[in-house]
């Protein structure tokens, strides 16, 4: 399934079209819990760091842990929820309406017209969307900051960035296509194969959910120790 | 019908089961070129799935399916795929897809099978539509259709590609008596016009009676009579006489 998955013919309208559906319409989700997730961060952050009078540290402390996993792992969860979903209950449908079976007897390959796209437009959207997640928090983390201490922008930002280094940056965005492949393939698996009526929709939606999001933590863990195992300058 | 012509369609000892329950059991059927043979039984008799059987949506578990020369039964999915370009299947729900429109149900198969460009591919979906009286409905979603607008839509996304043989699963189902007739017309003039092979699963005994040339009669997974109109209606057996006649 897996070497299906990048055996041409690719369907590239089909993923272009799932790209514009996952990514457009995921974005208002990750980008305001971004924004609403960097307040509150930097609510707490501040709180702690004002006691060792390092609040000069909180946009550091918050570009850091919103690049390195809160922006990956919540776009993920997120994505899993709002997407993972819509995957499994539209394909499950598709499976209980027989339109699946009405793309086979087209001649066309449904797993490629339907599967493909799904999978890896959520490959290739998780990385971007990841990045608006990051500067939206950022952006809350400001609101935030500035509403307690008045800072700058430029000095917020120069601050945010001085400790941010390219391998802080690309590998936590980059893991996350694998966050995408196990949301699209897990979700994409409970809707391509359910064989119940509608409350196999509905179980496949529910499945998709809560499996991707275990298994995107459970992979986050792995990732994080092979990005420290690849770049062991970005481990403490 | 002349049994000299070589069979469009031909089962032989085909056996289905689903887990344990056994759905068809070792039926043989030959279906003339340009034939039209109505399925007959009653609900859960295995009619559905000698349809989907016939273009290979399953696998039988025993026996063979010949499409003119091709034993699909042991086709490889790419070359199961030119067999399945010369057959449309309407699907007993139409099976539109839900988020194209219904131009694009019908321009997909033409986009996937042909080499057409865009303005042929559309000319002939409007042909189509206009045959199945949806003209004006080229931009309409299937949620937005009607019962019988849609198994118009779906019958218009099989003749796109003019089938060679098609495949009905119960087109007047769910569907008012003139209704079902426009459908029956539908494929009426179809047959007549195009020498369509066709096979239709139907509740219906009038629609079967203007369309069909012969009935096959399924019980409990069996094929227990096969024949013309007249023939089954002096058939022992009650069941057949029963699924053939006008109410």
């Amino acid at each position: 399934m897996v070497l299906d998955l990048f055996r041409p013919p690719i369907e590239l309208e089909q993923l272009w079209l799932q790209i514009g559906q996952i990514g457009s319409r995921s974005f208002p989700l990750v980008a305001s819990a971004g924004l609403a997730c960097g307040v509150i961060m930097t609510l707490h952050s501040r709180t702690y760091l004002v006691r060792f009078g390092a609040t000069s540290m909180v946009p550091t402390v918050q570009c850091l842990g919103f690049v390195l996993e809160i922006g990956p792992l919540l776009t993920a969860l997120l994505v899993a929820g709002r997407v993972g979903a819509g995957i499994g209950a539209m394909l499950s449908n598709m499976r209980t309406t027989e339109q699946i079976d009405a793309v086979e007897a087209l001649s066309v390959d449904s797993f490629k017209f339907l599967v493909v796209p799904r999978v890896l437009a959520c490959v290739l959207v998780l990385p971007l969307l990841t990045i608006f997640t990051d500067f939206s928090g950022l952006l809350g983390g400001y609101i935030s900051e500035f509403a307690a201490s008045h800072i700058s922008a430029p000095l917020y930002i120069e601050r945010a960035f001085a400790g941010l280094r390219w391998e802080n940056f690309i590998p936590p965005t980059v893991k996350t296509s694998a966050f995408g492949f196990i949301i699209g393939t897990v979700s994409a698996f409970f809707g391509y194969t359910t064989s119940e009526g509608s409350e196999g929709v509905g179980r496949a939606a529910t499945n998709s959910v809560v499996l991707s999001s275990l298994l995107v933590i459970v992979a986050d863990i792995i990732l994080v120790r092979c990005i420290f195992f690849a770049f062991p300058e970005t481990a403490l | 019908m002349n049994d000299q012509r070589r069979p469009a369609i031909a089962l032989e000892c085909v056996t289905k089961s689903f887990g344990e329950k056994q759905v068809l059991r070792d039926v043989s059927l030959g279906i003339q070129e340009g034939e039209a043979v109505c399925l007959l039984g009653r609900s859960g008799t295995g009619k559905s799935v000698t349809l989907k059987l016939m273009i290979a949506l399953l696998k039988p578990d025993k026996g063979r399916i010949w499409i003119g020369n091709q034993d699909i039964s042991l086709l490889e999915p790419r070359a199961l795929s030119g067999v399945r370009r010369k057959m449309g299947f309407l699907f007993q729900s139409a099976a539109l897809f839900d988020s194209f429109s219904v131009y694009d149900n019908l321009a997909l198969p033409l986009l996937r099978m042909t080499d057409m460009s865009r303005p042929q591919i559309g000319e002939i979906v409007h042909t189509v539509l206009d045959e199945v009286g949806l003209a004006d409905e080229a931009q309409t979603m299937p949620a937005d259709l009607s019962g019988g607008m849609r198994k118009r839509a779906g019958l218009a996304r099989c003749l796109v590609l003019d089938p060679e043989i098609l495949l009905i699963d119960e087109p007047s189902s769910g569907l008012d008596a003139i209704t079902a007739s426009e459908i029956d017309e539908l494929l009426l003039r179809r047959k007549m016009q195009h020498n369509t092979t066709m096979v239709i699963v139907t509740h219906d005994p009038y629609g079967a009676r203007r369309i069909g040339d012969r009935f096959a009669v399924l019980d409990h997974g069996s094929l227990i009579a096969f024949g013309s109109p007249k023939e089954l209606e002096r058939h022992p057996s009650d069941t057949v006489r029963n699924l053939i006649r006008e109410r």
